[in-house]
């Protein structure tokens, strides 16, 4: 069969916001850069999917710093950020907005033309900029993809599934997987390589992200050698939609509306719950997403459930032109569902919605592994056990463009020195062997439930020891070969290498869970339910051989006080 | 009795003499095709070829093939209880199933090794 040869400086693997800044921002440096996605260049992700806010201290409405923005980031972490990281975004945050701006995303405007900022859960004052209600995603996609197009020295390839990093005595050399489109396999050699892959919402079968998000990034980090942490922090988007079923609109819609029309949250009695759980909501909309979470499911739990196993969203007792004046056209698309607001709530529920945990990086986005850069959502640390509304994508601005800056800083220093891929490094991308009989889709499915079932926002040492037993019998399962033969966009080749991604990443995310015995943020545990203050800690994660190794490190500078 | 709905799809790689399957799925009102495809995939045939990256939220568009003949989003097209003629799009290269090649002619493969950045060795 033949091989794909490319080469560049550096090898950008994801297309989301933080793909994007870190192909510009290393581009500008002066080197090559190949941009590459498993799917289409910028379309892919989470990035696409965001719905309105992007937290940043520009003080265009309401006076405000990059300290205040931090002491918030700081209080929803629950004392487990990485300060250094959480710093960066707050600071270098404004910057990113800005240049933004200046290429035209059109973050909404106030009538004196001053950039508008909304109020989110979470935050001490109004702090969101955003596009509109829903298309804040789409348009800095479109955005940064303007920029990416017209920078000449971006090779943009899509539909490049990449299976491993190359590492050459301790380097990330460059990257080896296979084109979708034909299943040729792919080497390309490259100085400096750049996680940009996005979080791990695809583990589980609720979920408001791109089906692609099964954790790549993580597992390719593993297996290069660096390290992960804070990896048992999913966060759950407390509202998602449940029913009735509702196609065309992303699952995670009601939010804005919430925070803007003040959309009420009932049990089965129809009655209010969130602050019986030791909030203070009255009338806006200020709990963040672990409290809300909690709330819901402690419901359904308690048997005060929506029929569907969630919450009822209603906003019945706002006067119809008001909901007409704040959906508008979504209104039509509501109705074209079967959904009429003024008249029925809708059901709602968590679902997974971004991943806490990550690539473990130092404020030059560096993992540890000379060459090796990673940034966005793959990385973790910056927002401690439960990130602040609004801070995804600006974090996906600010460490992409400081990962690319790194990278190319990095490829410039290493020089001509060619690394060839070394002998079997594609022998997996090319490797075939016959079906035996599994559907992975299906074992994909099952994994999916599990990770619902056991390891979802409530967790047990019971129900996380069963996941780790379901996740090592999907293992067996899995084998060691694809099936079939490479060719053209094969799905159920696709399927295995999903699998073998998401099983690794599982097995992570629960084994992290089972040693934090305490509840923090976004990670709850029924049978160790307070807070404790001998887990002020991160849990890390390397690999050893095919062994998952746990360790522990301190928080530093945990304090606002020591961070002024 | 439950309802199902009738998915008759055409199957095959690029070049090779057009074959149809038929499948049967269970059928919720308010669901899409992409929900009774995804249902085919993990749990009647996996072997079947359908893209998409969002689920739901009509984000990604590269869900988009041909309806009972006509152009349509799977994930918006609805589910009906009845027999649906899936085919992939008509005017795109077709890779498999109801796959096309539908990514920008400057984001392939075949572009960046035009543009000097690869070539192609005879592999193992």
């Amino acid at each position: 069969m033949d091989v794909v040869e490319l080469k560049t400086d550096v090898l950008v693997i994801g297309s989301g916001a933080a793909g994007m800044m870190a192909a510009l921002e290393a581009a500008n440096g002066g080197v090559s850069v190949i941009l590459a996605d498993r799917s289409l260049i910028s379309r892919s992700g989470a990035t696409i999917m965001a719905q309105m806010t992007v937290a940043v201290a520009l003080g265009s409405q309401t006076p405000d710093s990059p300290e205040f923005h931090l002491a918030d980031t700081l209080a929803a972490g629950r004392d487990l950020c990485d300060v250094s990281l959480a710093q960066l975004v707050c600071e270098e945050g404004p910057r990113d907005i800005l240049q933004l701006d200046e290429w035209k995303v059109g973050w909404a405007r106030n009538a004196n033309g001053s950039i508008r900022q909304a109020h989110a859960p979470g935050h001490d004052r109004p702090r969101c900029v955003y596009v509109d209600f829903l298309s804040t995603g789409p348009a800095v996609a479109k955005t940064l993809r303007t920029r990416v197009v017209r920078q000449k020295e971006v090779t943009r390839v899509g539909d490049l599934y990449i299976t491993d990093i190359v590492v050459t005595d301790g380097a990330a050399t460059g990257a080896v997987g296979f084109s979708l489109a034909d299943g040729r396999p792919v080497a390309i050699s490259a100085k400096a390589v750049v996680i940009a892959t996005g979080g791990l919402t695809r583990l589980y079968q609720r979920n408001s992200a791109s089906a692609n998000m099964g954790g790549d990034g993580y597992a390719l980090a593993l297996r290069a050698g660096a390290t992960l942490t804070d990896m048992e922090f999913v966060q759950f988007f407390p509202i998602g939609h449940l029913a009735p079923r509702l196609v065309g609109m992303d699952p995670i819609m009601w939010d804005p509306f919430r925070y803007k029309l003040g959309g009420r949250l009932l049990n089965a009695e129809m009655r209010e719950f969130v602050n019986d759980y030791g909030n203070e909501e009255a009338g806006t909309y200020n709990v963040t997403r672990d409290r809300a979470t909690f709330a819901i499911l402690s419901e359904v739990k308690a048997g005060r459930g929506s029929p569907a196993g969630g919450a009822y969203l209603s906003f019945q007792h706002i006067p119809e032109a008001e909901l007409r004046a704040s959906f508008g056209p979504v209104i039509d698309k509501l109705a074209a569902n079967g959904i009429d607001l003024t008249q029925m709530p809708i059901e709602v529920a968590p679902i997974a919605h971004y991943h806490m945990g990550g690539v473990k990086v130092d404020a030059a986005m560096r993992t540890g592994v000379p060459g090796l850069f990673s940034c966005g959502e793959a990385n973790g640390g910056s927002n401690g056990a439960n990130r602040l509304s609004g801070n995804a994508i600006t974090e996906a601005f600010v460490f992409g463009r400081t990962a690319g800056h790194s990278a190319a800083r990095f490829a410039k220093a290493a020089g001509n020195a060619d690394a060839p891929v070394p002998a079997g490094a594609l022998d997996l991308a090319a490797a075939g062997g016959p079906k035996e009989g599994e559907n992975f889709a299906g074992l994909i499915a099952e994994l999916q439930a599990v990770m619902a079932a056991d390891v979802g926002p409530f967790r047990t040492e019971e129900s996380l020891t069963r996941a780790l037993g379901a996740i090592a019998g999907l293992k067996a399962r899995l084998g060691a070969v694809p099936p079939g033969a490479p060719g053209p966009y094969n799905m159920a080749r696709l399927d295995w290498f999903d699998l073998r991604t998401m099983l690794l990443v599982a097995e992570v995310v629960t084994l992290c869970a089972i040693a934090r015995k305490e509840s923090r943020g976004a990670h709850q545990r029924d049978d160790f339910p307070a807070m404790d203050d001998a887990f002020v800690l991160h849990h890390t994660v390397t690999l050893d051989g095919d062994a998952i190794v746990l360790g522990r490190t301190p928080v530093e500078g945990r304090t606002i006080r020591e961070v002024a | 009795m439950r309802e199902t709905a009738t998915l008759i799809v055409r199957r095959g790689n690029a070049g090779d003499a057009a074959t149809t399957s038929s499948y049967e799925v269970p059928y919720t009102p308010g669901q899409s095709v992409l929900d009774g495809l995804r249902f085919v995939r993990a749990n009647l045939d996996e072997t079947l070829s359908v893209r998409h990256a969002c689920i739901n939220a009509n984000t990604c568009k590269e869900c988009m093939i041909v309806i009972d003949g006509k152009v349509e989003y799977a994930c918006t097209a609805r589910l009906e209880p009845r027999d649906m003629v899936l085919e992939p799009l008509g005017n795109k290269a077709h890779l498999r199933d109801l796959v096309t090649e539908i990514t920008p002619p400057d984001e392939r493969l075949e572009h960046a090794l035009k543009t000097g950045v690869g070539k192609v060795a005879a592999g193992a």
